[in-house]
């Protein structure tokens, strides 16, 4: 990727995450000269694909694309650059009994699986259904909209305000009520409202604390798990898949798109500071000194990192700074990225059963999704943790050579800080076992499958991805750090409290996950501040 | 019952008792999925099999109609604090169709209550539902039980079908009123000792019964039906040829003609049964029920939307149209739920759902209809006339004992 060319830009984007590149794709279709700088020697931040073992692509991080706003796909013509969103059918949850729950896309299948644990549980799964699908609509149009600042007087703020009221108010009384029941309670609370099955509710539940440092029995999760549905809702065909080539296809089309517009991408360039001057952003510095002008300065970091690492405290409000570091922005998840030289056996997985090629569990109950968060609380990686685990091989034909096996583990609890000391090489070695027993106990030939793993802890995440703590959301998707809360009440729209400065990363509206709408928000705001109509 | 070999992520509907008859007989091989299992949508020619219902008899496997045992010290109590009717006026041995509601009076499903005992009832529905069947039952003696798939059922629908089922050797048939249902021992040649239950019942406005029966003596039954019943020109019949019959008879179905408020995603679209024109099933002088307060407050405020007949200008069926106020099709007040060419009545006829003040029987609405001209497609605007339903209520219907038509 060529270098800056000239030294001033109209637009300097920090961090080439796919939110970067996002707003930076809007920002040069309108025209602007922009410039991405990514610290790391390729692009994607924690939506990447790569080859470190031969012959297989990992999607390092991310690895489900379920997301990602079909709007953005579409207006920056990601298909045309090489994106293409393959959907996976089921998963399943693997008890310890020997027994199992899959879950199947055909509904009568599906019907009859569930009524297999409790007859009536496969029919409230209808009731389940309905009322995630009742809130998903109801978020939707928030997702793409700035969200307001409830204490401005600016028409464009009441204008939203009045939207969001009128809103809430078509949704009636007392749909208005469970919605905000719901953002406020704990998943298995949610849960037991419809199911007395417990590997029903354990299979459900794990949505509700993937990247939260929260457990099932906290308060706010149930909404987490709206926001893992969030891909549901346009009832696309595709809208929850695997990205062909793993996630980096996402943002090597969104670099590709971006390029295309005429934009420019350095990579290897960390930004050491971003300069103030007047109270007004103007410019970055480099880590080799290197000075780079812009009147527009967007970082794609979290707050923490923008707002702390990269600015002077001194250039920002102090009630400001001390919101920052409140931030929630705990780090909760590993990661295992495996080569496998074939398809492992789960002997609980019925022969036939498509499940096999979605996101397969070991975690057979609330109790023990709880005692698994319970070991993070106390400063180590749960002894019996949660996995998301999928083997999009079976489906990608590219991220393996044929008949050998990517499969993808997500870990849930792994602390951030340990309780005995810092990590280091033999404990992330300790939590890797931890969580290849785990599986080795559904999988008796698994152990000998493995050629090659990549483990990462949250220590690795922050240290490669820079996300803070490790923390994939860059940020808890807390009810009291979401819409006009988000990141920062008073800071909710994009600008940060320095002129020309933005942030458009996952810690803004509407929260992480590879959606791609923070960015897009973050560029409508520029361009309306830039008086050009998004 | 389960027939199927293959587990249900491969073959994931069920196949009723009749599927071996009813693929042998099936010449288009058009099956579709119906609450979970394979049915026929059509045998040979809907055109036949309609006509089939009107003239002589038919056979149609409803073995996929919900059903559910509800039986208990307090079943009565508990069906009337669920349904708006009252459970209580229906006698031992009798049917009543029924519709029950959530607490904002919105519909969630019809169907019919049979009373087999005092504490004993069968209820069939369209949708599945124990999960709110259950929830209900709380703080009453019941136990509420799905048994579908212990059941199978035919409708032996038809002008002549009661000659058929007492040619059939059900002496006595004759003398079952409207919504009566009486135990037979089965023809001994089917099975010694096994009964049938048959109901006066049925979905197409037509004198027709319902047989309900072990699974165990469902081919043997249908063998000696179409045995008894060549003379009459009996003939299977799939959906859509039923679908006809009961727009004709101005039935509605759950989640096409209104939208169960268990499924409804968006608000407001939720239907009431006053909205239904099913008014008069609902009972405010029986005590408390899920809904009464909400349908309490409705009946007395002016309608805003009905359900209503249309009988429409043409001959081309006006699946989905919208409605129109004026012929230029700019104010829209309301749509079709349900159309088709009644070819007993020879007139295009549909169920809709359509606001104040259209609503009133002899209003003018504007249906708009999409004319397909070999690929050359053509907007009409067809005038639509609000009429009564049914649109097709022959006397046989009713008569008792039937006359030998
Ligand atoms: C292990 C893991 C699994 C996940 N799984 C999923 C999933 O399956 N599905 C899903 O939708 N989401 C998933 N997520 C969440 C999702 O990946 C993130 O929320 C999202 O990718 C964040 O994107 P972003 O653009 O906001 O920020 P980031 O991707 O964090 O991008 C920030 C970029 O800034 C760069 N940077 C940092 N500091 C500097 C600096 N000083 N100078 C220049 N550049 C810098 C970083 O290198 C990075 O490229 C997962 C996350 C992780 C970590």
């Amino acid at each position: 990727m060529g270098s800056g060319g000239s030294a001033r830009h109209d637009a300097i984007i920090v961090g080439a995450g796919h939110n970067g590149l996002v707003a930076a794709c809007y920002l040069a279709r309108a025209g602007l000269d922009v410039l991405v700088l990514e610290r790391n020697p390729y692009v994607g931040g924690a939506a990447v694909s790569r080859s470190l073992y031969d012959g297989f692509t990992y999607s390092n991080c991310s690895y489900v694309c379920s997301l990602l706003r079909t709007e953005i796909i579409r207006e920056l013509n990601l298909p045309g650059y090489g994106l293409q969103i393959i959907p996976y059918e089921g998963g399943c949850t693997m008890m310890r009994d020997g027994g199992h729950l899959a879950l199947y896309d055909n509904h009568d299948a599906l019907r009859r699986e569930i009524a297999r644990h409790s007859r009536r549980d496969a029919e409230s799964y209808e009731r389940y259904l309905r009322d995630m699908l009742r809130q998903c609509r109801f978020i939707k149009p928030l997702l793409l909209r700035e969200p307001p600042d409830p204490t401005s007087f600016k028409p464009r703020d009441i204008m939203e305000l009045l939207y969001l009221g009128k809103h809430f108010h078509r949704l009636g009384e007392q749909r208005m009520y469970e919605t905000v029941r719901f953002w406020t309670m704990s998943c298995a609370d949610f849960l037991d409202e419809y199911f007395d099955s417990e590997i029903i509710k354990a299979h459900l539940a794990g949505s509700s604390i993937i990247g939260t440092a929260l457990g099932p029995r906290s308060p706010g999760t149930a909404y987490v798990l709206l926001h893992h549905y969030m891909g549901n809702i346009d009832g696309a065909v595709g809208a929850w898949g695997f990205a062909r080539g793993g996630m980096g296809a996402v943002t090597q089309a969104l670099a590709a798109s971006f390029q295309a517009s005429g934009g420019k991408i350095r990579s290897s360039a960390p930004v050491d500071q971003i300069l103030v001057r007047a109270g007004r952003a103007g410019g970055v510095v480099l880590a080799d000194g290197e000075e780079i002008q812009a009147g527009i300065v967007v970082s794609n970091l979290d707050v923490r990192r923008t707002f702390l690492d990269i600015m002077d405290a001194g250039d920002l409000p102090d009630e400001f700074v001390s919101q920052v570091r409140n931030f929630k922005i705990r780090g909760s998840s590993g990661k295992l990225n495996i080569a496998l030289d074939a398809l492992p056996h789960f002997p609980a997985i019925p022969h036939g059963s498509p499940s096999i090629r979605g996101d397969l569990h070991v975690t057979d109950s609330i109790e023990m999704l709880e005692r698994a968060y319970d070991d993070w609380k106390e400063g180590r990686w749960s002894r019996a943790p949660y996995i998301d685990m999928l083997m999009p091989s079976q489906i990608d034909p590219t991220l393996a050579p044929s008949g050998k096996h990517y499969m993808s583990v997500f870990v849930q609890y792994c602390p951030y800080k340990l309780a005995d000391g810092e990590w280091d090489a033999a404990k992330r070695a300790a939590f890797g076992r931890t969580v290849i027993d785990t599986i080795a106990e559904h999988s008796p030939d698994f152990k000998d499958l493995i050629l090659h793993a990549e483990i990462r802890t949250p220590w690795d995440l922050e240290k490669e991805v820079g996300l803070t703590e490790g923390n994939i959301f860059q940020g808890e998707l807390t009810f009291d750090q979401l819409l006009f809360n988000r990141p920062i009440p008073g800071y909710a729209q994009y600008r940060a409290p320095v002129r020309g400065m933005y942030m458009c990363g996952s810690s803004t509206h509407p929260g992480g996950g590879v959606m791609g709408a923070p960015g897009a928000n973050a560029a409508g705001a520029i361009l309306r501040d830039l008086g050009r109509t998004h | 019952m389960l027939s199927e070999s293959e587990p249900h992520y491969r073959q994931p509907l069920l196949k009723t008792p009749f599927h071996e008859r009813a693929r042998a007989l099936s010449q288009v091989d058009s099956f579709i999925a119906w609450a979970g299992y394979t049915t026929v949508d059509v045998f040979t020619f809907v055109e036949q099999e309609y006509f089939a219902i009107r003239n002589a008899t038919t056979l149609y496997d409803l073995t996929p109609m919900v059903k559910y045992r509800i039986a208990g010290h307090d079943a009565l109590p508990y069906l009337n604090r669920l349904m708006t009717r009252d459970i209580g006026k229906l006698k031992h041995s009798r049917v009543a169709y029924s519709v029950w509601c959530n607490d904002d009076g919105h519909l969630i499903d019809d169907g019919t209550v049979f009373r087999l005992s005092d504490t004993e009832f069968r209820l069939c529905s369209g949708e599945r539902q124990l999960d709110w069947l259950l929830d209900s039952g709380l703080g009453f003696d019941v136990q509420i039980t799905e048994v579908t798939d212990e059941t199978a059922a035919l409708a032996v629908q038809g002008p002549t079908s009661c000659a058929v089922l007492t040619a059939f050797g059900l002496s006595g048939i004759a003398q079952l009123k409207p919504f009566e249902l009486a135990w037979f021992a089965l023809p001994p040649a089917l099975g010694a000792g096994s009964q049938i239950m048959v109901s006066r019942t049925g979905f197409t406005g037509d004198l027709g019964y319902e047989l309900w029966m072990r699974p165990e003596d469902a081919e043997s039954v249908w063998d000696a039906l179409m045995d008894a019943g060549r003379e009459c020109a009996i003939r299977p019949i799939g959906s859509r040829a039923l679908n006809m019959a009961r727009i004709e008879a101005g039935f509605v179905l759950p989640n096409v003609d209104f939208v169960s408020s268990e499924r409804s995603l968006r608000f407001g679209t939720e239907r009431t049964p006053i909205e239904l024109g099913l008014g008069w099933l609902v009972d405010f002088n029986k005590g408390h029920f899920t809904g009464r307060r909400a349908l309490f407050d409705e009946q007395r405020r002016a309608p805003r939307r009905r359900l209503v007949g249309l009988d429409i200008e043409g001959n081309k069926p006006a699946h989905n149209a919208l409605l129109y106020a004026d012929k230029a099709g700019k104010h829209q007040v309301g749509s079709v739920t349900s159309a088709t060419w009644s070819p007993t009545c020879k007139r295009n006829i549909a169920l809709a759902m359509v606001d104040a003040p259209h609503m009133r029987t002899g209003s003018t609405v504007w249906a708009e209809i999409y004319l397909n001209r070999e690929l050359v497609w053509e907007r009409r605007m067809a005038r639509a006339q609000v009429v009564e339903r049914p649109f097709f209520a022959p006397e046989r219907r009713r008569a008792s004992p039937p006359a030998d038509y």
